[in-house]
């Protein structure tokens, strides 16, 4: 261990209790992925801006490179790797695979974390929505179209969870072949 | 990068943190929702000897409304803002503004205390302000002192603010209803800064202007209300085209834009015109009848 | 990795100095720190290298080390490297080593770079020009006096770089007692990068392990031998202890590879009839301050220069290059390399002399695309036009976008006041490099892949292949190819990657080759495998080989669709009771098979893209409408995955196009250094791209696959940059914007918003 000013913090971690020891400069990303091992979480600018560290923190979305692992003491932290993932969660990951809405991988995490909190939010999501609410997540491989893709199709499996109709989604179809100047 | 090493506290009163703030006033970061000071120690630009997180103090994100009007905790998180009913109704711009503002997991985060110290000149929520005359509540160990906006942001990343406070709420005039508010910005990108982005409120009787706020960000170094802009529609009806022509000419005039990054002083100056003659003309379509 | 440190670098803050190491002794006694190393602890152990292309001998790059020695040539370069105990702790170090900078005149632009002598990028060379290459075919220049009519145009495309979201990043672990190196770095090519770290740190390649496994995107940046790699695993050989190093996303920025700094004055000579009868490039490229290892960024330019004119037939063609040095991070490969350059300039011209003709762009090309019963035919710079449907895409495009009445609502919207356009690009990718263009050069890049296919006695596949997974699915496709040539289902086949230790040495992940190579191969030894089970089958059964088929794992008859045995019971005979089978069977569990393409150096693949634009008046920023590609790239083993590298590739390319720079100011300072600064497509500005294909299979291998990863790239900033000018073409005669990025000050100085010389 280096000696540098540090303090013991208890979190809860992927419903885990967590008892660590972290130096006060030391990032949540870079705890979660060196302190416990839980490399889900990727680190791709450290200021903020490719959404690649995306993790949980009592129930919100955040940057994991912007926040200091001694601010969870006391609180929540859910990665991707939560055992017991929210069922949103569960969702995406599969509508992710079948769309192949993923190619190398990096950004996926911190996509699907944001997506499902955009779902809980709103579940009936139209494209221009699911791409506002990802706009903050940086991909490379993709274009986007497929990660869109795979939302639409997580939030209509979700809404029949629920119990709705596939009525609602006759307006969320798009026809690929109709040349409009509007998108 | 990885920040440089600091000495770090977690208050959970306010007079614990600004007992703090003023010990370490030479030295020392104030950590609200930590969007901008995060990126600024992990590049190492900031590298302060004591963090002084206030994210544990209470009553610093309470958003209140009484017969005064508005008031945001200074710790309020921007999605709280943007999501807020009371906010939604008597203080639209904001509501409007938030959805410029960076992206959602930032929002989960960012506070408008720290988006207002920061005063980053293409930030939103300064010229929103300054827009809607809030009075920016510092406190310190001296005390709580109230700053007019028009007087609070100084210069690019340069505020009113001394090293030892801390903004704990924003107060917001009331706005009855003959009052009618829009915001809108050019970016680059979605949720980028503002190449230009302007912050208006107008106010009719009779579909005469009588009180008009106009302020932009991205365009000049800090926020400011235009009173000479303002002028061109006081006292005259809102919808009439030529208040619009007569209003982009003084802001050519009154304006003192910044020369940075891709965008010449001549084209944010461009933006801005083209921003006020639209948004003067979205008011006025929503006013009409 | 256990006892692993931690490594930062200490990079020129300057584009161009000397420098001396004064101490190190306050850096050293940072807490966490172990050991500060500077060029001569590193040169020990490590020699430097030189880009070196022998069939290009006049080619001039100086040596390159993994720490500077006495000057840096550009901002970034590495000139020490702390060790620590964290990456915190070395770049606390970083703050106190005392180094005296003595500034240098650095090059300023590139124009300016290539022909002033007086500020060169390494003071010892009498100017800046690592290379120049000039190629006549036929007689251009009495083709250009003779032509009917000629357009010319130079555009401009100002660098940018890959930014794979997983910076680079590796952990070296030597171990002295067994003089073993075993490396895991996220890289394109294993065995390219084991065979160099193996040559300069003086090891044998059987003591160099390197493993790519889950590539965080790699798009060329990652194919590379930096000097930061080469110094982490010789830190590693010199302390004895695993080192790792991950670049930052401000580094990466930085020091990562980057790509397509061109200056292109182009022009093209045009019959009486509008047909090309003649092209003409100068291409200027910004080389940076070495030309990449191992490669050459000098590849990049000849990759344009061979996609010039690509899908039109003409014969008369003069290229000139100069490729130059400057105090900037080397270029190189990039997705696509040197294609996206050629298209932009191609179809730039070809809607100019459009234009100039007053006729329909579409139609122009169509005159002029290269048709089928003129295939296969050799073009001005030598390469096989094969297999390619030029006309196919075309009028595939028309009627994806509905183009008649496409052009009505854009002559309806430009009525109403709106600024709107439509452009197309149309272009020849030569992929999946074969042999001759690095072989000749004597440079060790391997052109052939290979596959060693295992049974399993469970009936079930294990493939260790010679490609390398990026995130473009190559496990996957081999897996389906090697299923369907064996005759199981694709969940029964383990496809392993990315390892030297595990794999016969083969060419990694670059020029989209993995399907239409290592596929080959695969295909190849699948059938192997096959062919050799079905014989033992056969002696098992007394019957001929003939008579047998697999189908579904199961070994069936093929007159009479009997079921005889499962592909598991055959191998667990053949592997626990040989003694049920004929004696001397000795059946062979495991196959090999390596393939490389004999004839097409570049295998070309054609495509067709288009895009509509709108521009904002009031801002001068381009909002895309829509997107479509047209895309023939051979046969398709997953349309699912191909599509989507094909998305992928376009958003780059509208990066490129519309919002990406490496920009420097007139100190030759990076100021794109953070990723507020350099800017990358996000969602919320992307269009939806919609994608259909021709299939004309490559008529050269079994599987006819060609390479499609880089194909949207390819034409992205080609069709942008034409529906930009379309769109600006009422207000302006000629392409109105030659640069890209697309500066949105320089619309609205075209649309008359703006005045000349506004900054």
């Amino acid at each position: 261990m280096i000696d540098e000013p540090s303090t013991e913090i208890e979190c809860v971690v992927n419903g885990e209790s967590i008892r660590a020891r972290v130096p006060f400069r030391q990032s949540l990303v870079d705890f979660l992925r060196h302190g416990l091992g839980l490399t889900g979480s990727h680190v791709g600018c450290e200021h903020g801006i490719c959404g690649a560290c995306h993790v949980v923190v009592d129930g919100r979305v955040v940057r994991g490179c912007l926040m200091l692992a001694v601010q969870v003491h006391g609180r929540m932290v859910s990665t991707i790797e939560n055992s017991q993932p929210h069922r949103f969660v569960k969702a995406l990951q599969e509508s992710f695979y079948q769309r192949a809405a993923l190619q190398c991988g990096f950004c996926t995490p911190g996509m699907i974390l944001q997506a499902a909190e955009l779902l809980q939010r709103n579940l009936a999501p139209t494209r221009g929505e699911i791409r506002d609410a990802l706009s903050g997540n940086y991909c490379r491989c993709t274009g986007y179209q497929a990660i869109v893709d795979a939302v639409e199709t997580a939030a209509q499996t979700l809404r029949l969870q629920e119990g709705e109709t596939a009525v609602a989604d006759i307006g969320h179809l798009r026809d690929d072949n109709q040349t409009s100047l509007h998108s | 990068m990885k920040p440089v090493v600091f000495q770090y506290r977690n208050p959970k009163t306010l007079s614990e943190a600004l007992a703090l703030l003023s010990e370490y006033r030479d030295d020392v970061a104030v950590l609200s929702g930590g969007q901008s000071l995060m990126p600024m120690l992990n590049l190492r630009v900031a590298q302060p000897a004591m963090l002084v997180d206030i994210n544990l103090v209470n009553g610093l994100d309470a958003i209140r409304c009484d017969d005064d009007g508005v008031s945001i905790g200074g710790r309020t998180r921007h999605n709280d803002v943007l999501r807020s009913a009371a906010v939604a109704k008597n203080l639209p711009l904001l509501t409007q503004a938030m959805t410029h503002v960076a992206h959602e997991a930032i929002r989960n985060r960012g506070t408008l205390g720290g988006s207002l110290a920061l005063a980053d000149p293409a930030a939103e929520l300064p010229a929103c302000t300054v827009c809607l005359g809030g009075k920016i509540v510092a406190a310190s160990v001296d005390g709580e002192r109230r700053i007019d906006a028009s007087d609070f942001f100084l210069d690019m990343y340069t505020t009113a603010l001394d090293a030892h406070e801390v903004i704990v709420r924003v107060e917001f005039p009331r706005f009855d209803p003959n009052w009618r508010f829009a915001f809108d910005e050019v970016a680059r990108r979605h949720g980028d800064f503002a190449v230009a982005g302007l912050a208006m409120a107008m106010r009719c009787e009779d579909g005469i202007v009588v009180d008009a706020r106009i302020a932009f960000t991205g365009v000049e170094p800090m926020p400011r209300r235009l009173s000479d802009v303002e002028a061109c529609f006081i006292g005259s009806r809102l919808d009439e085209p030529d208040n619009r022509i007569r209003a982009r000419t003084a802001l050519c005039d009154t304006l003192s834009p910044i020369d940075s990054g891709e965008f010449p002083p001549a084209y944010r100056v461009h933006v801005a015109g083209e921003l006020l003659e639209r948004l003067a003309a979205q008011l006025a379509n929503a006013n009409s009848g | 990795m256990k006892g692993e440190l931690h490594a930062a670098f200490l990079r020129s803050p300057h584009a161009h100095a000397t420098f001396r190491i004064a101490d190190t002794t306050r850096a050293s006694a940072v807490a966490g720190v172990v050991r500060i190393l500077t060029a001569e602890d590193i040169d020990v152990v490590c020699t430097p290298w030189t880009c070196v292309l022998q069939n290009a001998p006049d080619l001039k790059s100086p040596v390159q080390r993994p720490l500077a020695r006495g000057r840096v040539a550009f901002q970034g370069e590495t000139v020490a490297l702390v060790v620590a105990r964290s990456r915190a702790a070395a770049e606390d170090a970083l703050e106190h080593i005392e180094i005296e900078w003595q500034d240098l005149p650095a090059t300023a632009s590139l124009k300016t770079a290539a022909t002033d002598r007086s500020i060169r990028a390494h003071p010892d060379m009498a100017d800046n020009i690592c290379w120049t290459f000039e190629h006549r075919a036929g007689d251009p220049d009495k083709a250009f006096a003779e032509a009917a009519a000629v357009v010319s145009e130079t555009l401009t495309f100002i660098r940018s770089t890959g930014v794979p979201l997983e910076p680079r990043g590796i952990l070296a672990s030597y171990d002295p007692a067994i003089n073993g190196l075993s490396v895991h770095v996220s890289h394109q090519m294993p065995h390219q990068l084991q065979l160099h770290l193996a040559e300069l740190l003086g090891m044998s390649p059987l003591d160099v392990r390197v493993v790519c496994s889950d590539v965080g995107g790699g798009f060329g940046i990652k194919m590379h031998i930096y000097p930061e790699e080469v110094a982490v695993c010789a830190a590693s050989k010199i302390l004895g202890r695993p080192v790792k190093f991950i670049a930052d996303r401000i580094e990466s920025l930085l020091s990562d590879v980057h790509a397509r700094e061109h200056i292109v004055e182009a022009k093209m000579a045009l019959d009486s009839r509008g047909r090309i009868i003649a092209i003409a490039v100068d291409d200027i490229q910004g080389l940076g301050a070495y030309s990449v290892y191992p490669r050459s960024s000098t590849a990049e330019a000849m990759s344009a220069l061979r996609a010039v004119g690509g899908p039109y037939r003409f014969d008369n063609y003069h290229a000139k290059l100069r490729s130059v040095l400057q105090n900037r991070v080397m270029t190189g490969q990039y997705r696509s390399v040197g294609h996206p350059v050629a298209a932009a300039v191609t179809e730039t011209l070809v809607d100019k002399a459009a234009r100039l003709r007053g006729e329909d762009p579409l139609e122009f090309r169509r005159r002029n695309f290269l048709p089928l019963d003129a295939m296969p035919w050799i073009s001005p710079m030598g390469a096989r036009m094969i297999d390619l449907s030029h006309h196919a895409c075309l009028d595939r495009l028309i009627d994806l976008v509905d183009y008649r009445n496409l052009r009505s609502q854009i002559a309806a919207r430009r009525e109403q006041g709106c600024v709107v356009g439509f452009g197309v690009a149309s272009f020849v990718e030569f992929t999946a490099t074969g042999a001759e263009a690095y072989g000749r050069a004597n440079v060790p890049v391997s052109s052939l892949d290979g596959v060693v296919l295992t049974l399993e006695p469970t009936g079930e596949v294990r493939a260790s292949c010679s490609a390398a997974e990026i995130g473009q699915g190559i496990q996957q496709g081999l897996a389906q190819i090697i299923a369907d040539a064996l005759g199981i289902a694709p969940e029964k086949v383990r496809v392993m990657v990315g390892d030297t230790a595990i794999s016969p040495h083969g060419g990694g992940a670059w020029s989209s080759r993995g399907a239409s190579i290592t596929g080959e191969a695969a295909w190849r030894a699948g059938r192997a495998l096959r062919d050799g089970m079905l014989s033992v089958a056969a002696k098992m059964l007394q019957t001929s080989p003939e008579s047998l088929t697999m189908r579904d794992g199961r070994i069936v008859n093929v007159a009479s669709g009997t079921d005889h045995m499962g592909l598991d019971e055959l191998a667990r005979t053949s592997l626990f009771q040989p003694f049920n089978l004929p004696a001397g069977t000795q059946a062979q569990l495991t196959v090999a098979q390596t393939w490389g393409r004999e004839a097409d150096p570049f295998l070309p693949t054609n495509g067709i893209q288009a895009s509509l634009v709108e521009i904002d008046r009031s801002s001068g920023l381009v909002r895309l409408l829509r997107h479509w590609v047209v895309e023939d790239c051979g046969r398709l083993i997953n349309p699912l995955l191909v599509d989507e590298q094909i998305r992928g590739g376009v958003v780059q390319g509208i990066g490129e196009a519309l919002y990406e720079a490496c920009r420097y100011n007139d100190d030759g300072q990076f100021t794109s250094g953070t990723l507020a600064d350099y800017l990358v497509p996000m969602a919320a500005d992307m269009p939806d791209i919609t994608i259909a294909h021709v299939e004309t299979p490559y008529s050269g291998s079994l599987l006819g696959a060609k390479g499609a990863g880089e194909s949207g790239t390819c034409g992205a900033p080609a069709a942008v940059l034409n529906a930009v000018n379309d769109a600006l073409s009422p207000f302006h005669e000629g392409p109105a914007i030659t640069t890209l990025p697309v500066s949105p000050v320089e619309v609205l100085r075209v649309l008359g918003i703006l005045p000349e010389g506004a900054a």
